[in-house]
């Protein structure tokens, strides 16, 4: 037997979890350069997996394959595709920039404060969430899966609610209250959406005997497991609600600008661009390649909550105070069009999300983490409260334009090139949707221009005239995600070549092929 | 040869990369570095020229294939570059102009502390401009054209502690996005029409192609083309562009970015041809624009709005010329290259007069400047009369030539869209001459600011003065250079197609009607500047004044319409966020914890009424077995 | 004898018990009404084992003797600590444990 890669990569962060949270309370830095190492030697082995793996090989490689529960067919199987690849590695370039970006979130406040902050829980909480993030990327066995999609909840519920942003502007008690506010919503919403989940994953094995992905999609593709129409849409429809609700769509949406609120920046960047990330890949995954046609039955609503989720996020983008609730609705307009791709039912369509999730990972998290370290300077989320930052610190500044820019998708910027895939994937068979989606470009320049204009132009505000400029500890962590956004923008062939098989294996599938041009249609 | 292509927009990247990423250590040379990669840029334009002038003219095209940038399905995208002939002429203007423009703006920008940062833009805005023009396809195409965008939304912005000046560029960016969606929407029927996008295919299967698909096709190209040059509707951002330093108003708002929207057109001349629908819009929105921007720049008393205006008009110029067809396409592009000479040196100009007057830019305070600075004077006053189309300069050449065409559209739409042209050259003789007389003649008309500085006006450096004598030079020498023996013509015919039209009157009297035009618009402007003294305050003036003081009321149609129902809208869907769609779950939340909370006094902790529960609960139980045996 | 007879005063026993449950507030007189109740009950098991003719009901009834004695051990023991410490044999001053 082989060495078990996949296994490999979602362990080293599981152990160094357990380890980070082992250190002695008085070494705390020790326990931040652990969790460091451990994060990146995660990438080391996700790199590997980019290595070995195929474009043009098998479907799911490195696969891994034991029994678990033997009685009702539940197996640890792993096994990896090209989207899940992209994730996978995604994640793992990630995670560093999220545990050095918030390095000192969560050192022990000033003495006097009763609060008592838990440095290595943070740091192995950060890496639980990536085990768990990574195995779900991983796993081809439906149960599986499912335990970690719900796991994942624990370490993300301690995450949001027991880390905020250091300054409060109404003070440390109604700083808490409304942290765990948040962070019980976001644990209910997902708790909902997770237990509707299960009774669907029961239904699978009730109908297919097994759990495993990989045999129950071969299954119905050559017609040797029939699901009757309605069976088959009751179960898509307790999954894709839980992805929903994860992605999250309209108008399951918000727990996300809560939880993005109070959460610390990196914390925030760790849902949505790479928690939520997991709601996506699984339509992509599960309700595609388990229900095809109830997929395609479901389409027409899908495509409208989308676009809904489009539009709505970008409006309420446009009037929010608070600059990290500004950036949560941005993003629930981008994973409108990630689902919008997804559900166009072309390959332009679905690449195109596939290199969204991608893409918004990394532009998200260089907003979000630059946008929190303005934050951390001045103590305060409200826009109001900045102006002429520029001025002072031109290099935040102009990281913050950039991020601002990929968030708007800049052409040259990665971003740009997924979502115009998306546009025309989704155009290519639905012109009205496309058409209405494009309005979201006008309206994701309007939000993150004001957004700009206000805090960085203008005359500078006696309050921030004395914000230092980043640190080099940021600039390491800001400056790689932007080389990132330039280079995909350009180049991103190296995605799109793992991309693309597993795309055009997901489309024959659903049994789908893209339209021709009207052009050679009518010769 | 092929791949000198590259480095045409290579070497400006460069000097955007290093002097934005280089730091503060560039401070001191940075402005050398931009103007020295810029020059660059320009000689290696003039080596593929010479190198295209070489060959036979069916010969000359060359395209250079870098990589494949975006590969899904039947998806293709490359970054191939095209040069040929209407891109060639292209990357001299943007070159040579915007080489002079990096020259004039190292004196220009002489004490401003961000200097390196404004070099560094400048080339950006370079780089961008050349992708525009040498795309092979209309994605490609897309960057450089929201290139563009970004390079301008920086520069007008430069300096962002001023408020108008970030309002300004965002706005700018915003309108601009509004005409990329439709750049963009093209694109999406490009490829659910041909299956691609790139000048080839498209080009040679547009036959094909049913005209319905073409005419949306080129009516959202219309829409781009709209965005990027200031075409009525979405011209509001080009007055407050002038918010920007005077060397990027004459470079992105005069000379080049705004008229990359002649170019797509001209571009998609294959679209374009097989869409007379779509060519009557494009004729329609060229021809109110050069009314509007006229009247606009009659009534601004702001020299660089007053050119603004006028350069809004003079794209429409261009843009009529463009849609009507072959017969136009030449001196669209033709014009636009004179005008990019005589533009960017009238902005010169006015920056050089706002050097010497403490950036004064209100014409009612200057006046009698003739005689403080006389290379100014002279050379703002050959462009001049090159816009106004004096007889033999630049000008004359071109728009007489779109005047001409526009006749010989034929039919009615020949004589409106003639009449129109006719009516913009009068104007336009008018509101120049108005700028020329408040800035240069009568009394001088300074005060001293509110610090008590009295502007001391004076000549600017040499500097900048030689971009602005060069830029007089094509002024005066392009229109002719280019007009006889139809040089221009031949030159880009092969690329654009060309057809005589059949004009319903000879072009002598076109030419004379012109000059009739000019020598009204010149003597009313006189009658009204020259003769009598400028009032140093504006008068009230009459409702069409007043209106197009304020832009026509586009703004405050706009700031009504779309930002207060806008912000409205936002406001109200924040407010359905929150009451709503969380109010829903919310409300369950509650509903729950009410219910239970009522549910909660059953306890009441008193052992006897727990007895009489308990005691309840069994007779029911009892009552309930009964009735079940009943049953 | 017709046995129904005594089920009637079995029945009569257990409404006196229930009700002195329910309406006495003295924990004493409470916990002899609980166990006039549980005679009650008592004496409806042996009756019906006589109307059956088994001993089903006299085993239970003996069941039911035992559970009564360990009741009067833990209840008079939580009766007597209560008054101890609260002077009162009231059931209804013992109502600390409510939400």
């Amino acid at each position: 037997m082989s060495f078990p890669l996949l296994t490999a990569t979602a362990a080293l962060p599981a152990i160094g979890a357990v380890a980070t949270a082992a250190v002695p309370a008085a070494r705390r830095t020790a326990a931040k350069w652990l969790a460091l190492g451990v994060s990146l030697g995660t990438l080391a082995l996700a790199i590997t997996v980019l290595v070995r793996f195929d474009p043009d090989g098998a479907r799911y490689q490195l696969t891994e394959s034991h029994a678990w529960i033997k009685d009702f067919g539940v197996r640890y199987e792993l096994g990896v595709d090209g989207i899940a690849v992209a994730l996978l590695a995604l994640t793992a370039v990630l995670i560093p920039f999220v545990i050095l970006a918030g390095w000192h979130d969560a050192d022990p406040l000033e003495t006097g404060s009763r609060r008592w902050r838990p440095t290595q829980g943070f740091f192995a909480l950060i890496l639980a969430v990536e085990a768990m993030v990574i195995i779900s990327f991983e796993a081809t066995d439906v149960f599986l899966f499912y335990i970690f999609f719900e796991a994942m909840l624990i370490p993300m519920y301690f995450l949001i609610g027991g880390f905020g942003d250091r300054a409060h502007e109404h003070g440390e008690e109604a700083a808490s209250t409304q942290r765990s506010y948040a962070a019980v919503k976001f644990l209910l919403y997902n708790l909902v959406g997770g237990l509707i989940m299960l009774a669907a994953v029961i239904g699978v094995y009730v109908v297919a005997g097994n759990f495993s992905l990989t045999e129950i999609a071969q299954a119905r593709a050559n017609g040797s497991l029939h699901m009757a129409t309605n069976t088959e849409r009751w179960l898509f429809l307790g999954f894709f609600f839980a992805f929903a609700v994860k992605a999250p769509l309209w108008p399951l949406h918000t727990w996300l600008p809560n939880a993005m609120q109070e959460a610390t920046a990196p914390v925030a960047v760790l849902i949505t661009a790479v928690v939520d990330k997991v709601g996506t890949f699984a339509m992509l995954r599960f309700c595609l390649q388990l229900f095809p046609e109830a997929s395609k039955w479901a389409t027409p609503v899908i495509l409208v909550l989308a676009l809904i989720s489009i539009v709505y996020g970008a409006l309420l983008a446009v009037g929010q105070r608070d600059i990290k609730r500004l950036v949560a609705y941005a993003s629930i307009s981008h994973f409108g069009f990630i689902i919008m791709g997804i559900f166009a039912m072309t390959s332009q369509g679905q690449s195109g999300a596939t290199l969204y999730m991608v893409n918004h990972g990394i532009s998200t998290a260089a907003l979000m983490l630059v946008a929190g370290f303005l934050i951390s300077r001045r103590g305060s989320r409200l826009i109001a409260d900045y102006g002429g930052v520029q001025k002072v610190a031109p290099v935040l500044a102009g990281t913050f334009l950039i991020g601002g820019l990929a968030t708007l998708s800049l052409p040259g910027l990665a971003p740009f090139v997924s979502e115009f895939l998306v546009l025309v994937g989704t155009f290519a068979r639905y012109p009205a949707i496309g058409i209405i989606a494009t309005f979201g470009i006008v309206l994701a320049a309007l939000y993150t221009l004001v957004l700009y204009q206000r805090t960085m132009t203008g005359p500078v505000k006696p309050e921030v005239s004395a914000m230092p400029d980043l640190r080099a500890r940021e600039l390491v962590v800001v400056a790689p995600l932007i080389v990132l956004l330039i280079v995909l923008g350009v180049y991103p062939k190296p995605v799109t070549d793992i991309v693309n098989p597993a795309v055009k294996q997901t489309m024959s599938d659903v049994h789908k092929t893209d339209p021709k041009p009207s052009v050679e249609a009518a010769k | 040869m092929e791949n000198l292509i590259a480095l045409l927009i290579a070497a400006p990247l460069l000097g955007a990369a290093v002097l934005l990423v280089g730091g503060r250590r560039l401070d001191a040379v940075g402005q050398w570095i931009g103007t020295l990669l810029s020059a660059a840029s320009f000689v290696f334009g003039l080596i593929l020229f010479a190198d295209l002038l070489g060959k036979n003219a069916e010969h000359r095209t060359l395209t250079q294939h870098l990589w494949t940038w975006i590969s899904v399905g039947s998806f293709q995208a490359d970054v191939t570059f095209r040069l040929d002939q209407l891109s060639m002429t292209f990357v001299l203007l943007i070159t040579g102009v915007g080489s002079l423009i990096h020259l004039y703006s190292v004196g220009y920008m002489e004490h401003d502390e961000r200097r390196r940062r404004f070099f560094g833009y400048l080339n950006l805005f370079l780089a961008a401009m050349l992708l525009l023009v040498l795309a092979d396809n209309y994605l490609l195409l897309y960057v450089g054209w929201e290139g563009v965008g970004l390079a301008s939304y920086l520069l007008i912005g430069f300096w962002q502690h001023k408020p108008s000046a970030a309002t300004a560029a965002k706005k700018a960016f915003l309108v601009n996005r509004v005409g990329d969606m439709g750049l963009s929407i093209a694109i999406m029927l490009m490829f659910t029409t041909f299956g691609s996008f790139a000048f080839g295919p498209v080009f040679s299967h547009a036959g094909d192609a049913s005209e319905g698909k073409l005419t949306a096709i080129g009516l959202m190209l219309l829409l781009a083309a709209c965005g990027k040059s200031a075409q009525v509707p979405l011209q509001s951002w080009l007055g407050d562009a002038m918010e920007g330093p005077t060397p990027v108003s004459a470079l992105i708002h005069a000379a080049t970015m705004v008229t990359a929207g002649v170019y797509l057109i001209v571009r998609s001349a294959a679209i374009f041809n097989l869409a007379p629908d779509a060519q009557l819009a494009v004729t329609v929105v060229g021809a109110v624009t050069l009314l509007f921007g006229a009247i606009v720049g009659c009534a601004k008393d702001d020299i660089k709005k007053a050119l603004a205006g006028s350069t809004m008009s003079q794209i429409g110029y261009m843009i009529l010329a463009a849609g009507l067809g072959p017969i136009g396409y030449v001196f669209a592009i033709m014009h636009l290259v004179t005008h990019g000479f005589f533009k960017a040196g009238l902005f010169l100009g006015a920056g050089s007069v706002m050097h010497g007057m403490n950036d004064e830019v209100d014409m009612r305070r200057y006046g009698g400047l003739r005689k403080y600075m006389p290379v100014t004077f002279i050379t703002f006053g050959l462009g001049y009369l090159a816009i106004i189309g004096f007889p033999f300069l630049s000008g004359f050449f071109s728009k007489d030539a779109i005047i001409e065409a526009a006749f010989a559209k034929g039919g009615t739409q020949g004589w409106i869209l003639g009449g129109a042209a006719l009516l913009g050259a009068a104007i336009t003789a008018f509101y120049m001459t108005r700028v020329m007389l408040m800035t240069f003649f009568g009394e001088k008309r300074w005060q001293p600011d509110e610090n008590g500085n009295e502007p001391h006006p004076h000549e600017s450096p040499k500097v900048m003065t030689i971009p602005m004598v060069l830029l007089a030079f094509g002024s005066v020498f392009a229109g002719g250079l280019f007009s006889i023996g139809d040089r221009f013509l031949n030159w880009l015919e092969p690329v654009t197609g060309h057809s005589e039209g059949h004009s319903p009157i000879s072009a002598a009297t076109v030419t004379g009607a012109t000059m009739v035009c000019l020598v009204i618009g010149v003597g009313i402007a006189w009658a009204q500047y020259g003769r009598k003294p400028v009032p140093a305050v504006a008068p009230r003036g009459s409702l069409l004044t007043r209106a197009a003081r304020r832009d026509l009321l586009q703004d405050d149609f706009n700031h009504v319409v779309l930002v207060r129902g806008g912000e409205h809208l936002t406001r109200s869907l924040v407010y359905v966020d929150h009451t709503l769609v969380d109010g829903v779950v919310n409300g369950t939340a509650a509903g729950f914890g009410g219910l239970s909370g009522r549910l909660r006094r059953v306890q009441n902790g008193f052992a006897r009424s727990y007895a009489v529960s308990m005691f309840g609960g069994a007779a029911l139980l009892v009552a309930a077995t009964l009735l079940m045996r009943a049953v | 004898m017709n046995p129904v007879n005594y089920l009637y005063l079995a029945a009569l026993l257990f409404t006196i018990g229930a009700t002195g449950v329910l309406i006495r507030r003295n924990a004493i007189v409470v916990f002899m009404c609980i166990e006039l109740m549980l005679n009650a009950c008592n004496l409806a098991f042996v009756v019906f084992s006589r109307m059956h003719g088994n001993l089903d009901g006299q085993i239970i009834a003996f069941f039911t003797m035992v559970v009564a004695a360990a009741e009067v051990v833990v209840g008079l023991a939580i009766i007597v600590s209560l008054f101890r410490t609260r002077h009162s044999a009231s059931v209804d001053d013992a109502s600390l444990m409510k939400l």
